[in-house]
């Protein structure tokens, strides 16, 4: 076991690897010389080459399309987009092809193809650098979508995203880079739990609390602080939200009979929207509340002034915790 | 924390362009080699590239463009037939798809729109594998690795950046073959296209960026597009360029192999432009007679690609009745095969939508397709089920 923090746990992942597969390829922007701009990739072009770690001009839809070239030659790649808000270039490629290339051509063509892509706010950036996009992909067939919360899974998972023959968008929580972990570098990423399955982080018996990346951290203070009040909240790492794991989120909503789910991207059409909505279908029975969605609201993302009345904080999580659980919350008198 | 770090490094990253070698610089010369009237004209720069080109090798590139101009006519009669629902004429166009694609190695990877029906012939296709998209039955008509030719791409200039990466992944490899991409003037206009050329100058790989201008891009001309010649436009990104007759087989055929000899010996990407004409409408959904003067259509139809070979044949005393026979058999035979294959093709089954969309097991995809099966079950005939009027 060895502490490292979040991006390092990730540089050391992607260090395997490009060792264990020589048709593991990195691209992308500042992530050779430079080493990223959150260094990431930190000391990777030094050691394997520019032709395996490659800076590539600034055009993220030519990364993504020649990316998908690479892949059609047989590598692997591994793509960097800088920030979550500048994917959006990209996002033809990753639709139109990336997506849809192994379905088009049944089977033919393999798209093993990671996307790495930091994502959330909370680190007081300007516009389009803490955006959470993560839902315009999960809507999208043909793509799988990871997220870690910490450095062990983020560790572990970016080796299984780049082995995985499916196109995987892995989405990094930016402002738990420097966050320390103890990560066991010698667990084999085919023998762990699979990037798909979500995790049960702590169990309770009051309500279950659902989170994926920057927020899980947030959702597990929340719930120590609610044992104070006599709360018993389980709370879940979804991880993957493309598939969602709603076995494990169904067998806890069974026994707890209440749903809150939180994130920072905004509410409509969002993750939360989904695991709802699916939650209910699959054991509506069961539920002794309406689900609660604790999330950013539908605005773009905005000035980092006023950043954290957008991004869900432990006490608007412990509101919705009150909400599902019926107890004196916020909208308490309201119908609705 | 910005982009504003511009990348370097990376495979043959800063490499010396070779804009002012040979063939480099401004296409302004079109490059001819047969007249429209069929007379052989010499070219110092260019004869050498198709000298070896025998009588019979002429023959065979008439035969191989009549053939085409066969499929084509074929497929848009299966269409008006009900037997396709959309076909994507490449009339006009044969001696550019032709002259190029006789000019590629097996090993050498097509990246085409849709349009390059030709190029595919050239490949090997299977005659059915080519109509298998436009009849519905398929997304895409064959294993593209059978043929090295990815299916066709409808994004417009989207498979100018798959060619750009396969070639990153030659260079890597270091093998000498050559990725060659296909698109027509419109897409010049897209930014994939551009962002491609980028990338290829930047990393010098081997890819030749073949642009069929047919003048029409649906229903806006060229001068929409651009308002130098497109083989112009390769200037600006380092990319030595060649504008040539698209409507002369020997031509095309030369300038292509310039192209793919410079990218075998490590000298980077190059731009064609093959000027050339679509004499059909856009596909079989369009209707050109609402935007084309008809006029254009006549003074193209006196630079047919088709009649210039078969012009050149006659004056070489070759465009003899055994040619003309045994082109006929063939191009029947072929148009027999194509329309057997389109309509004894089986019809898929309702599951294979579920097919392929993962290549391992997805849990939400398990349990949609486990209730649709359920779903279809329980009706006594399935295709009834996915009809607009409903089975019950």
């Amino acid at each position: 076991m060895t502490q490292m923090t979040f991006a390092r746990a990730i540089n050391a992942g992607l260090r395997k690897s490009l060792e264990n597969d020589p048709k593991v390829i990195l691209l992308g922007e500042d992530i050779g010389t430079l080493g990223g701009v959150f260094r990431v990739t930190d000391g990777l072009q030094k050691d394997f080459g520019k032709h395996r770690v490659v800076d590539t001009p600034l055009a993220e839809s030519a990364i993504m399309g020649t990316a998908v070239g690479l892949a059609y030659r047989g590598y692997r790649p591994v793509v960097e987009i800088q920030f979550d808000g500048f994917i959006y270039p990209a996002f033809d490629q990753i639709v139109s092809q990336v997506a849809k290339l192994h379905y088009r051509t049944q089977g033919a063509v393999k798209m093993p193809i990671t996307v790495r892509v930091p994502f959330g706010g909370g680190i007081g950036s300007p516009e389009h650098h803490s955006e959470s996009p993560e839902a315009y992909f999960t809507h999208t067939s043909g793509l799988r979508v990871v997220t870690v919360s910490n450095p062990q899974d983020a560790h572990t998972v970016i080796q299984q995203a780049i082995s995985c023959d499916d196109p995987v968008l892995y989405f990094e929580p930016k402002r738990r880079y420097h966050d320390k972990g103890e990560v066991d570098e010698s667990i084999d990423p085919g023998s762990a739990i699979p990037m798909d399955k979500a995790r049960v982080l702590t169990e309770g018996t009051d309500v279950t609390l659902v989170a994926y990346g920057p927020l899980v951290k947030t959702a597990r203070d929340a719930a120590t602080a609610a044992t104070d009040e006599g709360i018993s909240i389980e709370v879940i790492d979804l991880r993957s939200l493309a598939p969602v794991d709603y076995a494990t989120v169904e067998a806890s909503v069974r026994k707890t009979g209440r749903l809150v789910v939180t994130h920072e991207a905004g509410q409509s059409g969002g993750v939360g929207a989904e695991v709802a909505a699916s939650i209910t279908e699959r054991c509506f029975y069961h539920l002794e509340a309406a689900p609660v969605r604790v999330t950013g609201f539908d605005i773009p993302y905005p000035y980092s002034k006023l950043e954290m009345h957008h991004v869900p904080g432990l006490d608007r999580i412990l509101d919705g915790v009150d909400r599902a659980l019926g107890r004196p919350n916020s909208l308490s008198g309201l119908e609705g | 924390m910005s982009t504003d770090e511009a990348g370097q490094g990376g495979p043959s990253a800063g490499g010396p362009g070779n804009s002012a070698e040979d063939h480099g610089g401004s296409g302004g010369n079109l490059i001819q080699l047969v007249t429209p009237a069929g007379e052989r004209i010499s070219h110092p720069e260019f004869d050498p590239w198709v000298q070896e080109i025998t009588d019979e090798n002429l023959c065979s590139l008439y035969e191989d463009m009549m053939v085409v101009r066969r499929i084509d006519v074929e497929a848009t009669a299966l269409q008006r037939q009900g037997e396709l629902a959309l076909w994507p004429p490449l009339l006009g166009q044969e001696a550019s798809q032709i002259g190029s694609g006789r000019a590629l190695r097996d090993d050498d990877f097509v990246f085409s729109s849709y349009r390059e029906n030709g190029v595919a012939y050239c490949r090997g296709v299977g005659l059915t594998d080519i109509i298998r998209v436009w009849r519905g039955n398929a997304s895409a008509g064959w294993d593209p690795y059978t043929i090295n030719m990815a299916t066709p791409q409808i994004i417009i200039g989207a498979q100018t950046l798959h060619a750009t990466g396969y070639a990153m992944g030659i260079q890597n490899d270091g093998a000498d073959s050559v990725a060659i991409t296909y698109f027509g003037d419109g897409a010049t206009s897209e930014g994939d296209v551009n962002e491609a050329m980028v990338f290829a100058a930047s990393f010098q790989v081997p890819v030749v960026f073949f642009c069929q201008n047919n003048q029409w891009a649906i229903s806006e001309p060229v001068r929409l597009q651009s308002h130098i010649q497109l083989a112009d436009r390769a200037t600006g990104f380092g990319i030595p360029s060649m504008r040539v007759d698209g409507n002369d087989v020997l031509a095309v055929m030369a300038a292509t192999r310039v192209a793919l000899d410079r990218a075998r010996r490590g000298g980077g990407p190059t731009f064609i432009e093959a000027v050339t004409y679509r004499m059909g409408p856009h596909t079989t959904a369009d209707d050109p007679t609402r935007y084309r003067d008809p006029n254009e259509l006549e003074d193209w139809a006196a630079k047919d690609p088709i009649s210039r070979v078969a012009s050149l044949l006659e004056r070489k005393g070759l465009f003899t009745e055994e040619l003309q026979q045994h082109v006929h058999v063939k191009a029947d035979a072929v148009a027999r095969e194509m329309r057997l294959g389109c309509t004894t093709m089986p019809d898929p089954e309702p599951l294979d939508i579920f097919k392929h969309v993962y290549s391992s097991p997805n849990s939400w995809l398990d349990r949609q397709q486990d209730h649709y099966s359920r779903y279809l079950a329980s009706f006594g005939d399935p295709a009834g089920a996915a009809s607009e009027e409903g089975a019950r």
